[in-house]
């Protein structure tokens, strides 16, 4: 679906994604972990097209750089971290711009769009909400509003920029649980930069560990989520610290038997 | 609140009401008060191509008033639309002609041409004007590229103030350009005091001609608009091609605010009231946004204008300054209540 070869992005004389290759297949989910500064979020931007980048990418065979706006928009949808709302827009009406690549340029007319709309909001649990002023809504309310937008834009790839890093818990796995069942359709595939590890391993399939915008390492996740190369990644043993977080889970467990 | 976008028949309907109404109201009254149905007699007969008695009254009516009130309408239409593209395209609640320097830009380039007396052959106002719009752009492209270049997300107040600091320097250089003025001195203060009290048919017209290309183009663009106040990424992520739209809806603000200035000054603050003010009643989707503020800022402009011509009649104060004093109060109620929702 997606195949990236020799990705760099630079930014002045800095290089800031460093000759990158990877690929992703249909129902894959791809984590891209790495301590901060290791170029992932540069590396989400450059596929997205909204950061410069060489190297040749291909989405379904065709070259990214060569595909127009709304194409590119039908092929992928981006979730950002974090969203800058200046006006007042219903949920609904947040959710509805997801369609604008699907709908044609002069006539504004986009089949069965009304009903993805009415599917996405449905799927996020926004129902209650959709008529509601999105500036007033909580930060995981507004995630979960931009989810149901990248949604109905309905493509087969999905990118997910660091989803959840504002976020509490019930919105993190509900953000992760939602996209989780997003894929289960056949032909999708997620590709997500995260932070939290754990998150991580038990929602992807997939991992790709990047240190100082270079690949560390690429394949199914029990081969790159090791000890030896998480290690590597972040300067410190990974997998002591987690054992360490989770013994403590266990001592609070034995407390209250 | 507008939940769909749609358009709204009641609403619209009252709106087109409101707007002949004011036309009417603000056509009959001034130092002369003409009978409100003679005035609606007079124009409807003028309209229609009926007979009708050419007294003094209908002389003010038609001559002085009618060509005044429309061109009013026209300006107040033509900034408040430009206020709303410039908000949702900029996704800032203060963007406007006024606060991003592009009226001073404008100003500075209108007074150029008169100075150096360039003009178009057989387009007297020709000269002006294709100088108002082409200063007008290039405060636009300058304010743009220094706010980038500051800082990349196009803030509020950055942009403000790289406004108010390019507004200074245009004033500045427009005293030097008077102080250098010599025997066009006249010229270039009568043209300063900028009003719209010796509008001509022939002003309304060259407006009219320029919303006629302007409005549709900018209406095209409403999708668009919608998803750039989400930011320029988020929108691009859409599908939107950011570039092009950006330059489309830069040019075509750059030609009205041009245009308007170059015949009735620079008058502030209708472009920010006005689209604020429309966004309540109507939300912020462009498709509804756009025309309504159009319609509002003319009607609003009109009664600035009856305010400006009959509040110390005989003397009439300039239009610019009736617009700043209610739009000043206004502006600090926004920044108040912004103030009020970060805390």
């Amino acid at each position: 679906m997606l195949t990236v070869n020799n990705c760099s992005v630079r930014i002045g004389k800095v290089s800031i994604v460093d000759d990158v290759s990877f690929d992703l297949r249909p129902g894959q989910w791809l984590m891209l972990a790495g301590p901060n500064g290791a170029g992932k979020t540069s590396l989400l931007k450059a596929i997205a097209r909204s950061l410069k980048s060489s190297g040749h990418m291909l989405f379904d065979g065709q070259d990214i750089a060569k595909m127009p706006s709304r194409g590119l928009a039908r092929s992928m949808a981006v979730l950002q971290q974090s969203h800058n709302l200046s006006y007042a827009f219903t949920v609904r009406e947040l959710v509805a711009l997801g369609r604008y690549a699907h709908q044609s340029a002069w006539s504004h007319q986009d089949l069965g769009g009304q009903q993805k709309i009415d599917e996405a909001i449905e799927l996020c649990g926004l129902t209650a909400l959709k008529n509601q002023n999105a500036l007033t809504l909580s930060g995981g309310e507004l995630q979960r509003a931009f989810l149901a937008q990248v949604f109905a834009q309905d493509t087969p790839l999905l990118l997910l920029d660091e989803p959840v890093s504002h976020l509490d818990l019930p919105y993190q796995q509900s953000i992760f649980d939602l996209t989780d069942q997003w894929l289960k359709t056949p032909g999708r595939a997620v590709l997500s930069v995260v932070h939290d590890l754990q998150l991580a391993r038990k929602y992807g399939s997939h991992g790709l560990l990047m240190k100082q915008g270079k690949r560390l390492a690429f394949g199914p996740m029990d081969e790159v989520f090791t000890r030896d190369n998480l290690k590597q990644a972040f300067d410190m043993d990974v997998s002591a610290w987690f054992d360490g977080l989770h013994a403590a889970w266990a001592d609070l467990q034995t407390l209250a038997d | 609140m507008m939940k769909t976008g749609r358009a709204h028949p009641l609403r619209l309907a009252g709106i087109l009401i409101l707007l002949l109404l004011s036309v009417l109201l603000c056509v009959a009254l001034g130092s002369v008060v003409v009978p409100i149905n003679k005035t609606a007699t007079v124009l409807w007969r003028a309209l229609t191509g009926q007979a009708f008695l050419m007294d003094a009254q209908a002389r003010i009516l038609l001559l002085v008033r009618l060509p005044r009130v429309l061109s009013v309408f026209l300006v107040g239409a033509a900034l408040s639309l430009c206020g709303a593209a410039m908000q949702g395209l900029l996704r800032n609640p203060l963007a406007d002609g006024a606060t991003l320097g592009v009226s001073s830009g404008a100003s500075l380039g209108a007074m150029l041409a008169l100075l150096f007396g360039f003009s178009l052959p057989g387009f007297p106002l020709g000269g002006t004007a294709l100088f108002s719009m082409a200063f007008a752009f290039m405060a636009l492209v300058l304010v743009l590229s220094f706010a980038y270049v500051l800082d990349r997300s196009l803030a509020t107040t950055t942009i403000i103030l790289i406004g108010i600091v390019l507004t200074m320097l245009m004033g500045s250089l427009m005293s030097l350009l008077i102080s250098f003025a010599g025997n066009r001195l006249r010229t270039l203060t009568f043209w300063t005091l900028g009003s719209l009290s010796a509008s001509s048919y022939s002003d309304a017209l060259l407006l009219a001609a320029f919303l006629l290309i302007c409005v549709p183009v900018l209406l095209s663009q409403t999708r668009e608009l919608d998803a750039l106040s989400l930011g320029e990424e988020a929108a691009q992520h859409l599908g939107v091609s950011v570039r092009k739209v950006k330059l489309l809806v830069l040019i075509i603000v750059s030609m009205l605010i041009g245009v308007t200035v170059s015949i009735g000054g620079s008058i502030g603050f209708v472009g920010l009231v006005i689209p604020h003010i429309t966004r309540l009643i109507t939300g912020p989707k462009h498709k509804v946004l756009l025309p309504y503020s159009l319609i509002l800022g003319g009607i609003f402009l009109m009664y600035c204008d009856l305010i400006a011509r009959s509040l110390l009649s005989p003397v009439e104060l300039p239009l610019g300054v009736v617009t700043s004093l209610i739009g000043a109060v206004f502006f600090m109620v926004i920044l108040l209540r912004q103030r009020r929702k970060m805390a």
